[in-house]
């Protein structure tokens, strides 16, 4: 690990003055950036330490959250309106990781965490993440893990956050803070797809800072869930995840759905293609299942992970048919 | 910058890059907190921070300035044995013993977790108050610990017992 200096904030001003200099990270719980610090894929010289930065959930007068991005992941999943009102959002706070990471890890570290293909782990392998420009063994090499959806020639990395698939499904908004002020973006806008630049994965500028993350009111979002689909049954990285809500009337119509992919792509996949094909109709397992091909029509498979095209397609049937119930048509 | 390590006030090393993992073994040589994988993905340097478990190898020593750790040395005065290390050993819950440690820790955590309501991916009734102590809830929630003796059925046997015994704290 390369020798860096260290300094905690005491609040989100001072957070901010801190990191201006070059080479500052911000550290959270550590247990994404730690791990890549002794692994010397990130090679900080300062850290500053955020885990003193608010972690108040609030609950806001239109009924919607604000969640302080030091708040630990499992504060999170475990407040009790966020277990009422978005059980999406427990759900997928739950399957991801284990219950000591979730202890450590921030929400805003959370939405940080870099990708888990093995290749940007390995400094004998090309990746244009780690040197922007000197390739990508992924492309070519054990890819059953990659994305299918929003790849580019330069990485077909996934992003590894199930919490985001939640929070990408309900129209999240995070809160940033830097040296020349306050600035509120979707969460869906915050991750890049890798394009040309996989190095640059969300548009964070340098010392930008998570403040926070509003979640507005969804009445859908009370009959919500998340599945994940993965290797083995528990502490294991998505190979397909989905996030949906569904708000469907006595008679089959979809009132409100919302729906977000996980494992895929190198950001969270909002589908709302899907979702624009099922609003205002009635939902049956053909109309399903169309919605499912339509969000999957420009899929690319790589060498190993062509499985996940149908998988994807299953997930979503499978999720919004457990929330339909008895009232599919 | 201090930080208290089994009831006992210690300095925090100056070389930032340490972990707490680091701290315990090879500064305090508490050497039962185990260095497995070294990376987050086996448990076995579970330790519980003020109550909470959370793995050492991934914590740098300074951010937990402040804060009280326990390690399974701290569990039990000298010369007796924690409930849980004996429900261990009534159970076979280990062969090697090297994950034994974070297991235990991690135990007391989860039955912590449990008392006061967290839910789990498996919990049907987010909004219950109450969790069922069934087998699929306590593997669920021991996944993020190891064991590559294959002693888990020993290892839930053991935890299942002091939980009901009221004996995980």
């Amino acid at each position: 690990m390369t020798p860096f200096t260290y300094a905690r904030a005491r609040d989100s001003a001072e957070a901010v003055h801190l990191a201006s200099s070059a080479g500052a990270k911000f550290l959270g719980g550590g247990t994404n950036l730690v791990d890549l610090m002794r692994e010397t894929v990130e090679n900080p010289q300062s850290l500053v330490d955020v885990t003193g930065l608010s972690r108040e959930i609030e609950e806001l007068a239109d009924g919607g959250l604000m969640i302080g991005a030091a708040a630990s992941n499992t504060a999170v999943a475990e407040h009790q309106a966020v277990r009422t009102r978005y059980p999406l959002l427990t759900r997928a706070i739950l399957a991801g990781a284990s219950g000591q990471i979730r202890n450590m890890a921030t929400v805003g570290g959370n939405m940080l965490q870099r990708t888990r293909c093995a290749y940007f782990y390995d400094d004998a392998a090309r990746c244009n993440k780690r040197v922007l420009g000197e390739g990508c063994d992924a492309i070519d090499g054990f890819n059953r893990m990659h994305a299918i959806l929003g790849a580019s020639p330069s990485c077909v990395a996934t992003h590894p956050s199930d919490m985001c698939v939640a929070l990408a499904a309900l129209g999240a908004v995070v809160h940033l803070k830097s040296a020349s002020g306050t600035r509120a973006v979707q969460l869906v806008d915050l991750h890049r797809l890798p394009g040309g630049r996989p190095d640059r994965e969300t548009v964070l500028e340098p010392g930008e800072l998570i403040t926070a993350v509003q979640i507005a009111p969804l009445s859908a979002a009370r009959r919500s869930t998340y599945r994940k689909v993965r290797d083995r049954s528990s502490y294991a990285f998505a190979l397909v995840a989905a996030a949906a809500a569904l708000d469907i009337e006595d008679d089959a119509t979809v009132r409100e759905v919302r729906l977000a992919l996980g494992g895929v792509a190198h950001k969270p996949w909002r589908a709302l293609t899907a979702e624009a094909m099922l609003k205002g109709t009635r939902l049956t397992p053909t109309m399903l299942r169309a919605a499912a091909e339509a969000e999957l029509a420009d899929a690319a498979p790589l060498r190993d992970n062509g499985f996940k095209i149908e998988l994807a397609k299953r997930t979503i049937v499978a999720v919004l048919t457990e929330l339909a119930g008895e009232r599919m048509a | 910058m201090s930080i208290t390590i089994n009831g006992k006030s210690v300095s925090l090393p100056a070389d930032m890059r340490v972990s707490l993992l680091d701290l315990l073994r090879e500064h305090l040589h508490l050497s039962g907190t185990k260095k497995g994988c070294n990376q987050g993905a086996c448990g076995a340097c579970t330790v519980l921070v003020d109550g909470e478990r959370i793995l050492s190898c991934l914590a740098l020593a300074v951010q937990y300035d402040g804060r009280s750790v326990t390690s399974i040395e701290g569990l039990a005065a000298e010369g007796d044995f924690h409930p849980l290390q004996r429900a261990f050993m009534e159970h076979d819950g280990f062969q090697c013993g090297y994950c034994t440690p974070g297991q235990i820790c991690s135990a007391i955590g989860m039955a912590a977790e449990m008392r006061r309501g967290l839910p789990s991916v498996l919990t049907a009734d987010l909004a219950a108050p109450e969790i069922a102590l069934d087998r699929d809830e306590l593997r669920e929630r021991m996944s993020g610990n190891l064991c590559r003796c294959g002693a888990h059925n020993g290892i839930m046997d053991a935890i299942a017992q002091a939980i009901a015994m009221g004996e995980a704290k």
